[in-house]
């Protein structure tokens, strides 16, 4: 139960804060839900790194299913993934998760030490 | 143990986000900020346009004065209705960048010299600094000023330049960073608020394109190499079978200005020896800047009405150079091609008349050696004393590295575009000031702005007679019936040959001195054979012109153009569609019975011998499954460089080309044997070897391109239409079409008909146009590029000058968007 409210709001507040900040101040808030939601190690980075890598991994199929693959097409051969639009979407959420997941697993750390 | 892991993973966070935020370099060039990039809030995923996106919306701005609607067509077409001027030109700035911000901005920074404050001084194998000091040293800047100065000096063109600077700049000012073109995301940069002074830019840039081509320097260097018998025979004035422009008788007039060769000009100028540095060949406008456009009267359509029809030749690039659009007002409603940048319905037709252009292709730019006092370039030698040079200092930008200066001294004729630190590749030590017509203070803008609300010919003629520089053949048709074409712009008047070489700057015996009248320019209106016609030839019969008019004018398009619509009778709109699009080679027809009469079939090998009789029995249309049409344009550069080759490459510098015609009547006339000097054996055994020889060398060529499958010519010349950043994936690469130099359809490489248009001038005004593009700048979009298809297969679009209750009520429009107060 508590890894999916960690999954939701690492999302949810992931979602909100580049709103009003740079790109990657869900990372702050992702360090925040870790510090206040206690888990393990493991399942802190797990929830943390899930709910950006859904949320970055959702927001872009949507976009490219109503673009059509237009632009990720583009994109991929630029980068260079192939062309493949499927596999930019994996990229473009595996970096979300990964910095959410870091900031996560530090955070769960440095409450440890206080406990 | 807990507190290293905690200080470790977040030292990996901010270590990842620190590499994620920040460009990185890879091979030379920089990549965008990968975290910024891929983030689908802010990154490129947010110019991912829905492919059912609609383009509605309700605005309000303090700036306008009143209500604005615009409806977007089925093409994503603007159709503008304002109350007043002022507001059809702010929302035209609107519009503009919102479609098209990244390339109008990018096109100003490389008009500017500023390309390194974007792009570092060099990326991926281009150097940039390079272009930058190359635009600086030309004195684009220097000529932008004076341009600007010319346009803020007219009322009508402050106003309307003031609104559309203030139309692009509310549209910027309301983006947020993940609203940037995808341009700007990728190379990590923002845009720039705009600026009347960009729009001048702009204009200067298409002077630099059109108006900026010149050989002095290898025309130089061909002098050092030729006898002025060889040159004149290869680098002939004008081609004797130049179907010209105009062909009215001109007129006579007192006090034509008498221009004089200066005294010195044998030993000084019409010498054959000094060499010259070359200039870097890198930086050019395209020669093949042609266009074609005509009218015919209604003496020769089938509905009795005029049609006009125009196809610029330009480079062809994505984002396009156009943007297609209607705008009315109570002054005018025009329907056309504007260029974004600018307040300009450039090419098009209004409720009375239509109008098209093309280019003069005449020469104003020249070169002079000045002879400085000291390297500190204070002071030359000028009429028998030292006049002091100002100092100009351009300051180049360059992104991560500290600023680059570059002092240019400006002379009486000009900025000295080279000296000793300028090319530095190879030192001749010399300064040389560039003269040039677009160095100097007009407002071509204001001519545009006149002439898109032209209701006459008068009007269209005072309109056209401001215009100065890029000069254009400005064609014209209107609804009462009349057709006309001027050549309009500013020229020196020179003497025979004067500017072609680089002149000596010591005196003002070398400088222009006079422009040539405006009577002396004259429209041909309403000619008996029923119609006008320009393909950039000869404007009027040089024989007789009294000044020497140099330019790099065409041959066979105008030719061909002519040849058709003396005979065409009953034209509709359909036929104008095919002869635009005409793929037929009139040098071909020209040239291929010579080279066949001087190939010695016995001495061709059997596949040689196959590939002989392709050609022979070719139908010479440039279509794309030709093969014909390869093997003719191999054989033909492949002869040229034979034959002349010995003589002008033996300098190792760059030289002019030599043109197909002048190959042809240096045949016909056995001038040939002005080249056989080096040459042991005959002459004509000589040009026998020289033709056949040729041609047995390009069937390697042949044999590869038939292995690798790219014979025919469409595939062969290999079109396509490049991204303005050449990144492949933005670009639509090998597009498999007909064409070429020298067609009526232009299509080469990278470069042709950038938008064809034929207007019939019906009550209702039955108009067709395409260009190679689409609508929106962005590559994310689906109207990006999706007239590319119909253009390339010769198809036209039906376009309407609708009114606001017509176009209202169409049913695939793609949005309407309401500006008010």
């Amino acid at each position: 139960m508590k890894f999916i409210v960690v999954v939701l709001l690492t999302a949810l507040l992931g979602y909100a804060a580049p709103l009003y900040f740079t790109w990657w101040s869900f990372a702050i808030t992702s360090f925040i839900i870790a510090l206040f939601v206690h888990q393990k190690a493991f399942a802190t980075f797990a929830a943390t790194f899930s709910g950006l890598f859904l949320l970055w991994g959702i927001m872009a199929m949507l976009i490219d299913n109503a673009n059509n693959h237009l632009l990720s097409q583009k994109i991929a051969t630029i980068l260079p993934l192939n062309g493949s639009s499927l596999l930019l979407i994996l990229v473009t959420a595996l970096i979300g998760g990964l910095i959410s997941g870091f900031a996560g697993l530090s955070a769960s750390l440095a409450r440890k030490i206080n406990t | 143990m807990r507190i290293f892991g905690c200080v470790f993973f977040a030292a990996i966070t901010i270590v990842l986000i620190y590499f994620l935020d920040n460009q990185l370099t890879l091979n030379g060039s920089k990549t965008p900020r990968f975290g910024f990039f891929l983030s689908p809030q802010k990154g490129f995923w947010q110019n991912a346009e829905p492919a059912n996106a609609n383009f509605n919306g309700n605005f309000n701005f303090t700036q306008l004065l009143g209500k604005t609607e615009v409806y977007f067509d089925e093409r994503l077409v603007p159709h503008v209705y304002a109350e007043n001027e002022h507001d059809a030109w702010f929302v035209q700035g609107y519009l503009h960048a919102k479609f098209r911000l990244w390339q109008m901005d990018f096109q100003t920074y490389a008009a500017a010299g500023r390309l390194s404050e974007i792009m570092g001084d060099s990326s991926s194998g281009t150097n940039f600094l390079k272009i930058d000091k190359f635009f600086r040293r030309l004195g684009m800047v220097y000529g932008a000023e004076k341009t600007l100065h010319a346009m803020e000096s007219d009322p009508q063109t402050k106003s309307a330049c003031d609104a559309y600077t203030a139309g692009v700049n509310t549209y910027i000012n309301s983006l947020d960073e993940k609203d940037y073109p995808l341009e700007y995301k990728l190379l990590n940069y923002r845009p720039e608020l705009w600026t009347n002074m960009k729009s001048a830019l702009l204009v200067k840039y298409m002077s630099y394109d059109l108006a900026g081509y010149e050989q002095d320097f290898e025309r130089t260097n061909a002098k050092a190499l030729l006898t002025k018998a060889q040159y004149e025979a290869l680098f002939p004035y004008v081609e004797d079978s130049t179907q010209l422009i105009i062909t009215d008788a001109l007129p006579k007039i007192k006090d034509q200005p008498v221009v004089t060769i200066p005294s010195t000009a044998d030993s000084l100028y019409f010498n054959y020896k000094a060499l010259v540095a070359p200039l870097d060949s890198a930086i050019k406008p395209d020669k093949n800047n042609g266009s074609n456009n005509w009218a015919v009267a209604g003496s020769k359509t089938k509905s009795g009405r005029p049609i006009l029809c125009n196809d610029p030749h330009l480079g062809l690039n994505l984002p396009s150079l156009w943007y297609e659009m209607q705008i009315s007002t109570p002054a005018f409603n025009v329907y056309g091609v504007s260029l974004p940048g600018a307040p300009n319905i450039l090419i098009g037709f209004n409720n009375n008349c239509a109008w098209g252009l093309t280019n003069a292709e005449r020469d104003v730019r020249d070169y002079y050696e000045i002879k400085f006092r000291d390297s500190t370039m204070q002071q030359y030698w000028y009429n028998g004393v030292w006049q002091n040079a100002e100092m100009r200092n351009e300051i180049i930008k360059i992104r991560s590295k500290p600023n680059d200066t570059e002092h240019i001294a400006i002379t009486v004729f000009g900025p000295v575009m080279y000296d000793p630190h300028y090319p530095d590749k190879l030192h001749t030590n010399k300064y040389y000031a560039c003269h040039w017509q677009a160095h100097n203070e007009s407002n071509e803008l204001g001519s545009i702005l006149k002439l898109l609300r032209a209701k006459n010919y008068t009007d269209y003629l005072e309109a056209t007679s401001t215009f100065e520089c890029p000069s254009q053949n400005f064609v014209f048709a209107d609804k009462p019936g009349d057709i006309a074409i001027h050549q309009a712009g500013k020229f020196p008047a020179l003497w025979y040959r004067q500017g072609d070489f680089i002149m000596p700057g010591f005196d003002s015996s070398y400088a222009w001195q006079a422009y040539i009248p405006d009577s002396l320019q004259p429209v041909m209106h309403n000619p008996e054979r029923g119609f006008v016609s320009s393909a950039n030839q000869a404007p009027y019969d040089t024989k007789i012109y009294p000044y020497y008019i140099p330019a790099y004018f065409s041959l066979y398009r105008g030719w061909l153009i002519n040849r058709n619509l003396s005979f065409m009778q009953n034209i509709t709109t359909d036929d104008m569609e095919r002869l635009q699009t005409s793929f037929y080679n009139l040098l071909a027809e020209k040239a291929l019975p010579v080279l066949l009469n001087n190939v010695s079939f016995s001495k061709l090998n059997k596949t040689e011998k196959n590939y002989l009789t392709v050609v022979s029995s070719w139908n010479l249309e440039n279509d794309s499954a030709s093969i014909g049409a390869t093997v003719f344009k191999l054989w033909m550069d492949s002869s040229i460089s034979k034959i002349y080759g010995d003589e002008l490459n033996s300098s190792g510098l760059p030289v002019p080309n030599v043109e197909p015609a002048a190959l042809l009547k240096n045949i016909e006339k056995d001038s040939a044997k002005l080249f056989a000097d080096d040459i042991s054996t005959s002459e004509k055994e000589t040009l026998e070897e020289d033709i056949t020889a040729a041609f047995k060398s390009i069937v390697p060529v042949l044999e590869k391109a038939k292995r690798d499958g790219v014979i025919e010519w469409g595939k062969f010349k290999d079109g396509g239409i490049a991204h303005l950043l050449k990144i492949p994936a933005f670009s639509r690469l090998h597009v498999n079409a007909g064409g070429g130099v020298n067609i009526i359809n232009a299509f080469g490489k990278d470069h042709g008909p950038s938008w064809r248009m034929i207007v019939e001038l019906t009550d209702d005004i039955n108009a067709y146009g395409v260009y190679p593009g689409g609508q929106s700048g962005n590559p994310g979009s689906k109207y990006y590029d999706d007239f590319i298809n119909t253009w390339a297969a010769g198809k036209y679009y039906r376009i309407h000058l609708y009114d606001k209750q017509t176009i209202s009520s169409q049913k695939n429009n793609l949005g309407v968007m309401i500006f008010v107060k």
